[in-house]
């Protein structure tokens, strides 16, 4: 497979503007990248739930799983520890991840388990037409919440730090080097990797000129500190305050889940094992 | 079987006491002398206290009930005796320490023997099962036996204690050992387990629930041995789509719960219909709505297992009752699962589940590995339409095919649409593979006909009442009639297996008759439906008393 046919006859179905386009493109230059370095393509295997991220999953002609709501996290382990060797992304929603599915996402990050989950956070339910998400500003007027959301978004990268996850960053679909560098460093890392991606929903809220005012690259901060990635991650707790961090927060070495979970040899003999077993029960 | 040599002990005390591992002590003694056994263990729902009850039967024949009398009591406390002592024969049969326990009965100073060896208290088991042994007049071998395959560093101990037992019980008339093979035990979630394992499990996946719990301790333990891979994840959710997960890379999973955990799976079960996902789901019953009674019995999730998930496709519900029809069936599950890609529910209960059976691989018929069907990676199309409905597989890093799962509805290449024409194709395809598996189980033993073969009322059931139904029919001239197939619903051979008979008793562990109703349904419709929703499974004695009351 090379770098050319990453496409599929699939018709894209997103608005135009939508945020979902910089991030299929950040896959594309990362995935089309691979070859050149030695990762053959056909590991990949590309996992998504149910939103209009998901579609991304009919739109690379890659090994993909198109699963259900909030549950592309736990498929993506699945896989993983079937085959250690694939190489697993689960591209899920704000709702999805942050919402529906939350806990697969924190117990991923406790095990530390090596996928990448690239979260495409419009901060809006985009479609089941405009209704708050987890990481929906306080007040915020949505079809589910008229009178405005009574409560406050949950950051979701503290929270990604506080459950142990070994590689936190957080992109924008209006910084297209940057994240497709971030995502190229998020494959990379050998271990549970989070990229939050501010992706914005251009029919039921457009952030961009917010995003564009309030957005900077993180210089001089030291990702293996983990302190200073953690207070880099509440400059911004997705209010109407505070600068927004891209880039790396955090990055730390540690064993992987899957690391010596596969049994040292495929399975054998097992007719002759369970009578062996058997023969004990006498 | 008539006038059978048959023996029941009946071992109780509090939770925290060891009554299960005297139970299967008491149990592989029985086996050693060539007794076919099953073995209850009764337990409320607590780790410390409370009263907890085994009850082990051995029998010339292979059994699958117990009796409600008893031919040895043995007491660690007075609430057993008290409770018990009104299933014995002989008084002399409730072994007791008069210590603790006042009671007319054979008494063991056991606290004095334990005293005397400076043996902790949960040691009493080893002193009390010598002293049965000793009354029942088992020789001094077989017991000895049994503590030697104990292994560990307490065993030495554990022997001289039940040797103090056995010689201060006044022995009674020898029990000669059969003229049979001694058969290894198993509980049935060991047999599911060995079942799996035997056609190439290569995952197990599941959030701990009783009456299952113990399948995931087993597989744990035995993970190692057999090369497994074992996850306990964060709930029931994460275990079925970590499952399919395994499933979609190419590996064969399973998964195990019970009916509060089956409820967090549906959505994961729909997705296995629609994405066509092979998946085993080991269903172990026990009584709801909810919380229920969670360590006790129940048949009352057939209708849910039935149709769990939304939307329409094809599926695989098996209900063994026996160890051999559990270890068959499980391997059948996991090879039907992945011949047609869709999930499979091995739907048991506690009384499967957690009782203990003597286990004849020869006769449980063959469970080995089959091949999967595997198609050609050039120009792959994962969910490619054919005459059977079944769709080759290729699975990721295949570097020619490109692997397209999708659980929105999909054409054959695996990408979403909602053409109305694609739709309709795609339905009927996952649905003729509904077909081609009715097909396919034709040649399977679907159903057992027991008892007497020309009796003209038969008694139908389903699951673990098979052997209490199998056992009392043959006492009284009735056809024993039970399924182990739910669906697709096995009709032909079931039409063959009640070829003359006029009416039919059907005996679930349901209050609102759903087994009675799924026959009905197709065709067997009762005349008198035995319902049971307290918990507790049929002992012989009982099963008697209803089907007099049926056939009346």
């Amino acid at each position: 497979m090379s770098a050319r046919d990453l496409s599929t006859r699939a018709v894209n179905t997103w608005c135009p503007g939508c945020g979902n386009f910089a991030i299929l493109n950040a896959l594309k230059s990362v995935l089309g990248g691979l070859p050149a370095s030695g990762a053959p393509l056909e590991r990949v295997v590309l996992v998504s739930g149910i939103g209009c991220h998901a579609k991304i999953a009919d739109y690379l002609n890659v090994h993909s799983f198109y699963s259900i709501h909030g549950r592309g996290v736990a498929v993506a382990e699945g896989l993983k520890l079937a085959n250690p060797g694939l190489t697993v992304i689960s591209c899920a929603g704000d709702g999805d991840a942050y919402g529906e599915g939350i806990e697969h996402l924190i117990f991923a990050a406790k095990r530390n388990l090596d996928i990448t989950v690239l979260v495409h956070d419009n901060r809006v339910y985009g479609l089941t037409t405009g209704q708050c998400t987890p990481t929906s500003p306080p007040g915020f007027r949505g079809r589910s919440t008229p009178d405005g959301s009574r409560e406050d978004p949950l950051n979701p990268l503290t929270l990604m730090l506080a459950a142990g996850a070994t590689f936190v960053a957080r992109g924008y679909s209006n910084r297209m080097d940057l994240l497709k560098e971030t995502v190229a460093q998020a494959m990379r890392h050998r271990g549970f990797s989070l990229v939050e991606v501010l992706q914005v929903c251009v029919t039921f809220y457009n952030l961009y000129a917010d995003y564009n005012k309030r957005v900077y690259e993180l210089e001089g901060h030291d990702p293996a500190d983990f302190d200073a990635a953690t207070a880099r991650a509440r400059e911004w707790n997705y209010g109407a305050e505070g600068r927004i961090a891209l880039g790396v927060f955090y990055r730390a070495e540690r064993p992987s889940f899957e690391q010596g979970f596969a049994p040292a040899r495929p399975a054998s003999r097992r007719a002759e094992k369970i009578r062996a077993l058997l023969a004990g029960r006498m | 079987m008539k006038n059978m040599k048959e023996l029941s002990v009946l071992i109780g005390g509090q939770a925290g006491d060891g009554i299960n591992q005297a139970a299967e002590l008491l149990g592989r003694i029985l086996a050693g002398l060539g007794y076919r056994v099953y073995g209850l263990i009764d337990y409320p729902s607590l780790i410390r206290g409370g009263h907890n009850f085994a009850i082990v039967r051995g029998a010339e024949a292979p059994i699958a009930a117990h009796r409600d009398a008893a031919d040895f009591v043995l007491a660690l406390d007075q609430g057993t005796a008290d409770r018990h002592r009104g299933r014995l024969r002989d008084p002399a049969g409730l072994i007791h320490d008069p210590e603790t326990v006042k009671v007319d009965g054979t008494g063991i100073p056991i606290q004095a023997i334990l005293r005397d060896a400076g043996a902790p208290a949960i040691m009493r088991n080893s002193c009390l099962i010598g002293a049965f042994a000793g009354k029942a007049g088992v020789g001094w071998g077989a017991v000895e036996k049994v503590y030697a395959g104990e292994g560990g560093k307490d065993s030495a101990l554990n022997l001289k204690l039940a040797r103090r037992g056995y010689d201060a019980a006044s022995p009674g008339p020898p029990l000669a050992p059969l003229d049979a093979t001694p058969l290894p035990l198993v509980t049935g979630n060991e047999a599911i387990g060995l079942g799996l394992l035997a056609a190439g499990l290569d995952a197990y996946v599941s959030y701990p629930m009783t009456p299952t719990s113990n399948l995931l301790h087993f597989l744990a333990s035995a993970a190692r041995q057999f090369d497994l891979k074992v996850v306990h994840p964060e709930s029931e959710i994460a275990a079925i789509l970590m499952a399919l997960g395994f499933a979609a890379a190419g590996e064969r999973s399973a998964v195990g719960t019970s009916g509060g955990g089956f409820c967090l799976m549906t959505e994961g079960m729909s997705l296995a219909g629609m994405a066509e996902i092979p998946v085993v789901i080991v269903l172990g019953q026990r009584p709801g709505p909810s919380t229920g009674l969670p360590t006790y019995t129940s048949q009352a999730d057939l209708n849910f297992a039935l149709s769990a998930g939304q939307g329409e496709f094809p599926r695989l519900v098996v209900a063994p009752g026996t160890p051999g029809e559990a270890y068959f069936w499980s391997a059948a599950a996991l090879n039907l699962s992945w011949k047609y890609g869709i999930p499979a529910i091995v739907l048991v209960d506690k009384t499967l589940c957690e009782g203990t059976f003597s286990f004849d691989i020869e006769s449980a018929g063959g469970a080995r590995e089959e091949e999967t069907p595997l198609g050609a990676a050039a120009g792959y199309r994962r969910y490619l339409d054919t005459a059977t409905g079944v769709s080759p597989l290729v699975f990721p890093p295949d570097p020619e095919a490109v692997v397209k799962v999708n659980s929105y509805e999909h054409d054959e290449a695996g990408l979403t649409t909602e053409a109305p024409e694609t739709v309709k194709k795609m339905q009927e395809k996952r649905l003729r593979k509904g077909a081609s598996l009715v097909a396919d189980l034709a040649g399977f033993p679907a159903v057992t006909v027991g008892g007497d073969a020309r009796g003209k009322t038969a008694v139908l059931c389903g699951g673990s009442n098979a052997g209490v139904c199998g056992e009392v029919a043959s006492g009284m001239g009735l056809r024993a009639v039970s399924l182990s197939l739910l669906s697709p619903f096995p009709a032909e051979q079931l039409s063959a297996a009640l070829a003359g008979v006029e009416r039919i008793i059907s005996v679930e562990h349901s209050a609102t008759g759903q087994f009675a109703a799924l026959a009905a349904a197709h065709g067997f419709v009762p005349a008198r439906r035995v319902l049971r929703y307290d918990g507790r499974p049929f002992s012989i004695e009982e099963m008697q008393r209803e089907l007099e009351g049926a056939i009346r």
